[in-house]
């Protein structure tokens, strides 16, 4: 019969939600950092599930995630996820681009959103700095029509490149108009 | 440990056509003897793009033999098979490639969709999948299941079959066939 055992590591608290900032790098020593180079351009300071979150201005963007990878103690140099959300009910601001930033030598991640007015939802693009932000920032341009600006290749990654409208905008119905089958007793619409 | 060995004697013999017979020769008319060849070797091109592909590959193994059925080879280029076997979902971007694998195969040709997801979309009711592969080619039997049980394929097999042995020779002069085509915008 096959032996079948796991590794049991007695120093690590299983179960538990992963902790930041349990070396000598917390939130605060962050949100300190950049509210004295950035004062109030950063807003929304908040902290869910120990991940910290904060929002900026959509011309600035560059310049906190410039500041954010050259200052020698915060090191946030990599860039795990770059994705966009819409909110259709903030008007003004219905596109939002996160960025996802991690600092590797101290393992602390970030959070930094930039809202966008969906009128013109154009944004700098981060792909000069972050080389994953090349075909992040072309997901988020398929899916939900954010313009990055100074991007090499702005084009449809996924969908076919004669689709005209942007499918993850909740405008876009979720179901497929052509399809005669569905009932809407059945299916509770 | 053995287990008793089981004969299968609910054979059933396949149905010779009309004609006369003798001392090593028979003769029918030329369209029985094409029909049956037809029926009886089915070259399938597997277009298998998910799930359902790994039935299909589960159907031609030993268990659920489709070799036995006369699909044993399996050409993979249009130009060499005589049904398409579409198993899987087909995204709308797979769209023309498809119209363009089945295009490219000579007549006579039949199509199988094989699964919920070629036949009309499936779960997947979303802006990327294609409700169903009769929007861009004529399909001659749906194999509904997610998957289909390989009992289920060899049944939508063997109705092709009827299917097959049912067509008159050269029917692409046919009016209604014609139409069919044009209404697919192939000519």
């Amino acid at each position: 019969m096959t032996a079948f055992f796991t590794y049991h590591n007695p120093k690590k608290e299983y179960g538990k939600l992963p902790q930041q900032g349990l070396g000598s790098m917390t939130n605060e020593i962050i949100q300190q950092k950049l509210t004295e180079k950035f004062g109030d351009q950063l807003t929304n300071w908040e902290a869910q599930f120990g991940l910290l979150t904060f929002t900026g201005q959509a011309a600035d963007n560059l310049k906190v995630l410039q500041f954010l990878y050259d200052d020698e103690t915060l090191r946030f140099r990599f860039m795990t996820d770059l994705t966009a959300v819409h909110y259709p009910s903030r008007k003004g601001e219905e596109l939002c681009v996160v960025y996802l930033l991690h600092n590797l030598v101290d393992n602390i991640r970030l959070r930094f959103k930039v809202y966008l007015p969906i009128e013109k939802p154009d944004v700098f693009t981060a792909s000069k700095l972050f080389g994953s932000a090349n075909w992040q920032e072309r997901e988020a341009y398929d899916f939900f029509g954010v313009n990055f600006v100074g991007h090499p290749n702005l084009t449809r990654i996924m969908n076919p490149d004669e689709m005209d409208y942007f499918p993850m905008r909740k405008e876009f119905p979720m179901e497929d108009p052509t399809r005669r089958d569905k009932d809407d007793e059945m299916f509770g619409r | 440990m053995p287990r008793p060995v089981q004969y299968n004697t609910n054979v059933k013999p396949a149905v010779i056509p009309e004609g006369y017979a003798g001392e090593g020769y028979f003769s029918t008319t030329f369209d029985k003897i094409v029909e049956l060849g037809r029926k009886n070797s089915l070259w399938p091109l597997p277009f298998a793009t998910s799930c359902c592909g790994i039935e299909f590959m589960a159907t031609m193994a030993s268990h659920y033999d489709l070799g036995r059925f006369g699909a044993e080879r399996l050409g993979f280029t249009p130009r060499q098979c005589d049904v398409l076997l579409v198993a899987g979902t087909i995204s709308k971007k797979l769209g023309p490639v498809l119209r363009q694998v089945y295009l490219q195969m000579a007549e006579p040709r039949w199509v199988i969709a094989m699964g919920a997801c070629a036949s009309s979309g499936g779960i997947f009711d979303s802006y990327s999948v294609l409700q169903g592969i009769d929007q861009i080619i004529p399909v001659d039997i749906y194999v509904p299941g997610c998957p289909p049980r390989p009992e289920g394929l060899i049944d939508g097999v063997l109705k092709l079959q009827e299917l097959v042995q049912g067509e008159s020779l050269r029917r692409r002069n046919n009016p209604v066939y014609k139409e069919l085509m044009e209404s697919y915008g192939i000519q």
